[in-house]
């Protein structure tokens, strides 16, 4: 189909609708290999709605959504399925079974897909907490957790398959400044030590210049993307005002 | 007599009113209307300036703000200056504040319809959309039981068992004490009329005939729609709410084969188990009252409960069961799985879980009873 290798994700000309309401028109972006990628855009612009579309969760109006150069919405139900175990989603609430512990939240995809036996996929679990500094929480429900650790026992979840794609759905929303530079160390730790691709959905500028090496800027007034590239280059060079009001807060 | 709170002087010289506001404007204090106001244009139709004269006020708030407001906003209506005179610090800035409005667009909604016609025809497609969902909901429940029987699902062993406590063993106390009672209730029933022919050892015949043949499904499947389908609703509703059914099916597991199918299979193993004990609790009721009130024998009780209780109202009343623990479980999961995400939202799943189950539960005994008719069972 002509798709560069390098790239992961590429959209085609997605329309984007929420409760018969379109929201975003015409979007058409890659996202490379290994790069972390910025959805950014004031709240109502269709940033959730969007990462819904990209992670299987919502079919779009129109247009079409690439993995590897795979079409995923026109592939079948099952094909969705295998494809949707490529990543790894960390939800804004963390989305943590409640009923399981933090440890059995972790297990679980790998009981359900790996062929290790139990006491393999133990020690691995224990590395997926360690890995978000949550060494000792295994047998903690969720509930028993602060908001900064439930979303970092969200992320040991979604790193449980090693995937090839991580999603973050606003990342540092309602955690204190210090867990959200800790999130956003972790999220530049995946994608140097691991080498993941990283998507993420967030308004937050520090998060923004601090992890993002590509970026998109989805407008809710023209109801389609206005700007992208890399934050700080759009933040050197845009010539677009209200990517330049989102990026200085409005100190421009 | 406390002093007037808004005092008018009129200079017909140049056209200008002059309202004076005295003591405090506040929210706990009682204000005039704006009417009392703007009743002056019509006094003096050629105001040509107005003048909001504060230097006697004691207190304001917001109070004060809205009347202003609405002052000055009917004095723009109508091309009257406005002057402020010694204004209290800040209370220019709110005015002026308030008088900039920012719109915001708000996405047109669909038109309310109120047409008797329109809200029938409304209801109908409502109705069709629900059983379609129905339907679609059945489908992926049939699937999932196919790639259960195959091994291909996925069951969790553990949390089945725990599925099986709670709709099952939890459930006793209050089934007892249910049947039990609805035991007692008919024999009283049944003894005030078959007293008046001497014939009071047929209440055994009536108890165990009612109990085993529908009652005590009837009334172990009400019960469990209030907490079992209930529990169920709620549960997969805040599950629904908090993304963990999202996270499923990012994860590529079905949340019907996942959270439905063993919220299913557990009622359908309990109920029948839970209406066998709610019969043995209703006779029981009975069998108390019958024996210690209305004076029975109760050795010739038990030999005509005996006489009277076939083995085919017992499949009646254990198919009852069946089919009431599906559609507890269905109408449970069904509106939690497809609950709106909010609080609300979890609310109304669990209401609607509640009144759908004990609704099809009548319709479902009416159409049971029905069949048994026609095949004389």
């Amino acid at each position: 189909m002509g798709i560069p290798v390098k790239a992961i994700i590429e959209v085609r000309n997605l329309d984007l609708s929420y409760d018969d309401y379109m929201v975003m028109r015409n979007l058409n972006f890659t996202v490379n290999k290994g790069e972390t990628f910025i959805i950014m855009g004031g709240s109502g612009c269709g940033k959730s709605t969007l990462l819904k579309v990209l992670i299987g969760l919502k079919e779009p109006e129109k247009g079409q959504v690439f993995y590897n150069g795979e079409d995923f919405w026109a592939a079948d139900y099952s094909r969705q399925q295998e494809m949707m175990r490529g990543f790894g989603v960390l939800y804004q609430s963390g989305a943590l079974w409640s009923s399981l512990t933090v440890g059995e939240n972790v297990a679980l995809p790998l009981q359900l897909y790996s062929s290790l036996n139990a006491s393999q996929i133990r020690d691995l679990v224990e590395l997926k907490l360690s890995l978000v500094s949550l060494d000792g929480c295994a047998d903690l429900y969720p509930v028993e957790l602060s908001g900064g650790m439930r979303k970092r026992a969200g992320l040991a979840r979604a790193l449980a398959l090693d995937p090839d794609i991580i999603f973050f759905d606003e990342p540092s929303a309602g955690l204190d400044p210090m867990s959200a530079k800790m999130l956003d160390d972790l999220i530049i730790q995946l994608r140097e030590d691991l080498g993941s691709t990283i998507v993420v959905v967030t308004h937050e500028l520090a998060s923004i210049f601090a992890v993002g090496n590509n970026a998109i800027f989805l407008d809710d007034q023209s109801k389609t993307m206005i700007a992208s590239g890399n934050p700080k280059d759009l933040l050197d060079n845009s010539k677009d005002p209200k990517v330049i009001q989102f990026l200085t807060r409005g100190r421009r | 007599m406390p002093l007037e709170k808004l005092t008018f002087n009129y200079s017909q010289g140049d056209n200008t009113l002059s309202v004076k506001f005295n003591g405090a404007w506040q929210i706990f204090t009682k204000i005039p209307p704006v009417s009392e106001a703007t009743s002056q244009f019509s006094v003096h139709p050629d105001i040509k300036i107005i003048i909001l004269d504060t230097t006697e006020l004691s207190a304001w708030d917001s109070s004060l703000v809205v009347f202003l407001y609405k002052l000055i906003k009917e004095c723009q209506g109508r091309n009257i200056e406005v002057r402020y005179n010694n204004p209290p610090e800040g209370m220019e800035k709110i005015i002026a504040l308030t008088l900039t409005r920012t719109d915001i667009k708000i996405p047109p909604k669909t038109a309310v319809t109120d047409t008797f016609l329109e809200k029938v025809g409304e209801g109908f497609i409502g109705m069709g959309q629900g059983l379609f969902i129905l339907l679609d909901f059945l489908g992926e429940i049939v699937q999932a039981f196919g790639r259960l029987i195959m091994g291909k699902a996925y069951f969790r062993k553990d949390e089945f068992m725990l599925l099986l406590q709670r709709c099952g063993v939890n459930a006793l106390g209050l089934v007892s004490l249910i049947s039990l009672l609805v035991g007692v209730i008919l024999a009283f029933v049944g003894a005030m009329q078959l007293k008046l022919f001497g014939a009071q050892i047929y209440i055994a015949d009536i108890v165990g005939i009612a109990m085993v043949r529908v009652m005590g499904a009837v009334m172990t499947g009400i019960l469990m729609s209030g907490r079992t389908g209930a529990s169920f609703a709620a549960e997969l509703g805040i599950m629904q709410t908090n993304e963990e059914i999202d996270a499923l099916k990012t994860l590529g597991v079905d949340p019907v084969e996942f959270l439905v199918i063993p919220r299913i299979l557990a009622l359908v193993i309990m109920m029948p188990l839970l209406t066998l004990y709610a019969n043995l609790m209703g006779m029981l009721g009975g069998f108390v009252i019958s024996v210690s009130m209305l004076n029975l024998n109760p050795v010739e009780y038990i030999n005509h409960t005996q006489a009277a209780v076939k083995m085919s109202n017992l499949w009646v009343g254990l198919a009852h069961s069946i089919v009431f623990g599906i559609i507890i479980a269905i109408s449970g999961c069904l509106r939690g799985i497809r609950c709106e995400r909010s609080a609300s939202g979890v609310g109304e799943a669990t209401t609607s879980a509640v009144v759908t189950a004990i609704t099809a539960i009548v319709i479902a005994t009416a159409v049971i009873t029905f069949i048994c008719q026609v095949l004389g069972v």
